[in-house]
């Protein structure tokens, strides 16, 4: 079967080669107009693919991705708690493809000179090519190999891992401790560990109330950390304890999947009921196979995102370098915005047009009290900067009222995220 | 690095600083109003279940309740934050942008019961400045037709709180009305399509 598709491959490259007169490989995406390949289809990607085509629809969107459906990160932790389903925070690509994007599911390998290379052997041409590979991870703690990860699940790209990590809660003993081991920064969603730590003590206090969460930490401090200080105390006294670094000899060092430890950098070991083991990150494999990163992330222009190691291409969301925005599903989808605007411009003989960012992050810490930080990001003097006066965190003297309203605002973003990113 | 060449890279960089400096353009109306998608839908079509449409809105209206954020003159959960990020200037460009789409009546499950009886309490109290069952995008304002129920209703505690500037011809209408009717009337706004 293997070989006949590969047949049937170069007879349609043939085909493609005749019409184009472009020797073999052939060229899978349009001859004549602009074409742009976005690699990576999580929000990042899907938005600048439908963003440039919405402004353009004469330039040629190619996104490959390797999944056919994507699964947010953001929202993943009521799955976790038991609030969510899967199903919704599941998205497809038909969004995408209604708005004129070819999707392809495919792996990307190559990056160079123009051309997009797939592991299904296909070749893209690109006049622009976006990347938005996400996060990998380091191999920071000792002992953290492949079945480490299923038996000791990040959960920190949502999909199987979050069904596994859901599955091991649920069938976790009352009275065992369930461990959340953050990274060190810089990682994707700053308050995400912190959130979840609500989130699965929310579901003990229901269904376990003998067990508690335990933090241990790679840093001593953390995004939100008055308001989430606040909602420990508020609603899982005694549910939760955080160990920052200082008191652990810096967090987890190593673990032992077998027998489902593990050991901090002061010695001590501890042993976990279900273990949410966390990796140092990086960029996307793909962005450090092709030379976009230095130190792990990909520097980028922060008028176009373009890279600043090799032109032409663009990197947007977690594996860039676009401080002082986070790591953040929002801050991904407006930064897509700038690079789409950016690329038409370019694309069209324009100049690139000023920046203007936003990002909104909520944290759902228990069911009536959710709570934000936001900020608008403009370009000064050719650096992404923050504008001053705006932004900040909900007060942590907030009225509860504020709170609830703040969960049905976290909520309405949701639908509307996913809706403005995959179409 | 000789004398001279370093001279010339100093003045050269200078010269491309003061460049710079000058391009300090002002981001389009697109640009701007993008951002506010990712809480209020593509083109301000919220698909719910609380954040406000903003496509069709009156330029008035966007403009001053964007202002009443950013001075706090609105309580806010979060916009009074993101207000404060932008000019006035920037802020008549976004309401620009939304004013240029078309209306949106969102889609959202109701008490069809509700709203049918909250169609006489609309005659009754609220027809006169909100025509065409507040589909109109007049300029003191906002849509309320298709607007999400959420919304509206947090609205009306807002106004009745004092934490949000209420007409005085609007608070009169509004004692006209009991709690029943007042909840009937949003789902009948809510409702239109």
């Amino acid at each position: 079967m293997k070989d006949f598709s590969r047949r049937s491959f170069i007879k349609i490259a043939g085909g493609a080669a005749a019409a184009t007169a472009v020797g073999f490989p052939a060229i899978l995406n349009a001859a004549g107009s602009k074409k742009v390949v976005v690699v990576g289809g999580g929000v990042g990607g899907a938005t600048a693919a439908k963003y440039i085509r919405m402004a353009d629809s004469s330039i040629d969107v190619t996104l490959i991705e390797p999944n056919t459906e994507y699964y947010t990160c953001f929202l993943s932790n009521e799955v976790l708690g038991g609030s969510r389903e899967m199903s919704s925070i599941r998205v497809g690509y038909d969004g995408l493809r209604a708005h004129g994007v070819n999707v392809v599911h495919d792996m990307v390998t190559t990056i160079d000179g123009g051309k997009v290379k797939t592991a299904g052997g296909k070749t893209f041409e690109y006049d622009r090519c976006v990347v938005a590979p996400g996060i990998s991870f380091k191999n920071n703690i000792e002992g953290y190999d492949e079945a480490a990860q299923e038996a000791m699940p990040h959960a920190w790209k949502a999909g199987p891992q979050t069904v596994n990590l859901r599955k091991q809660l649920t069938a976790m003993k009352d009275g065992d401790v369930f461990v959340i081991a953050p990274p060190p920064n810089p990682f994707r969603c700053p308050p995400g560990p912190y959130e979840r730590a609500c989130q699965v003590a929310g579901y003990l206090k229901k269904h376990k109330p003998k067990s508690k969460v335990l933090i241990l930490d790679k840093k001593d401090k953390f995004s939100k950390m008055g308001l989430f200080t606040q909602a420990f105390d508020r609603h899982y006294k005694g549910l939760i304890e955080f160990v920052p670094a200082k008191a652990s000899g810096g967090g987890v060092a190593s673990v032992d999947a077998g027998a489902g430890t593990l050991k901090l950098g002061n010695g001590d070991t501890v042993k976990a009921g279900v273990a949410n083991v966390i990796p140092a990150q990086q960029a996307g494999t793909v962005a450090l196979k092709n030379g976009l990163a230095t130190k792990g992330w990909c520097p980028i222009d922060g008028k176009t995102f373009e890279s600043t190691l090799v032109p032409n291409v663009h990197v947007i969301g977690d594996a860039s370098v676009a401080k002082p925005l986070p790591k953040s599903g929002y801050a991904a989808n407006s930064e897509a915005k700038v690079c789409a605007a950016a690329i038409v411009d370019l694309l069209n003989g324009r100049e690139p047009g000023a920046p203007s960012l936003v990002n909104t992050c909520y944290s759902v810490a228990a069911d009536g009290d959710a709570f934000s930080v936001a900020m608008v990001y403009d370009l000064k003097n050719g650096k992404l900067s923050k504008v001053k006066g705006s932004g900040g965190l909900t007060p942590k003297d907030s009225s509860m009222a504020t709170r609830a309203r703040e969960q049905q605002y976290a909520y309405s973003w949701f639908e509307n995220i996913k809706r403005d990113s995959w179409g | 690095m000789g004398y001279k060449k370093k001279l010339l890279v100093t003045v050269f960089g200078a010269f491309a600083a003061a460049g710079s400096m000058q391009v300090q353009a002002e981001p389009s109306a697109a640009m701007l109003a993008n951002t506010c998608a990712g809480c209020h839908g593509t083109d301000g079509k919220s698909v719910g279940p609380a954040s406000p449409n903003l496509a069709g809105m009156s330029e008035a209206y966007f403009i001053d309740t964007m202002l009443a954020f950013k001075s706090g003159d609105r309580q806010s959960t979060i916009m009074g934050r993101i207000a404060k990020g932008y000019t006035e200037g920037q802020i008549e460009s976004m309401a620009g942008f939304f004013a240029s789409k078309p209306v949106y009546m969102a889609s959202q499950k109701l008490d069809a019961k509700q709203a049918k009886a909250g169609a006489k309490s609309y005659d009754k109290a609220c027809s006169k400045c909100h025509d065409e069952n507040g589909g109109l995008p007049d300029d003191d304002s906002g849509i309320l037709a298709g607007q999400w129920l959420p919304y509206l209703q947090y609205s009306m505690e807002d106004f009745a709180g004092g934490h949000r500037d209420q007409p005085k011809k609007m608070k009169k209408a509004v004692k006209k009305l009991s709690d029943d009717e007042l909840q009937a009337v949003l789902t009948f706004f809510a409702s239109q399509k």
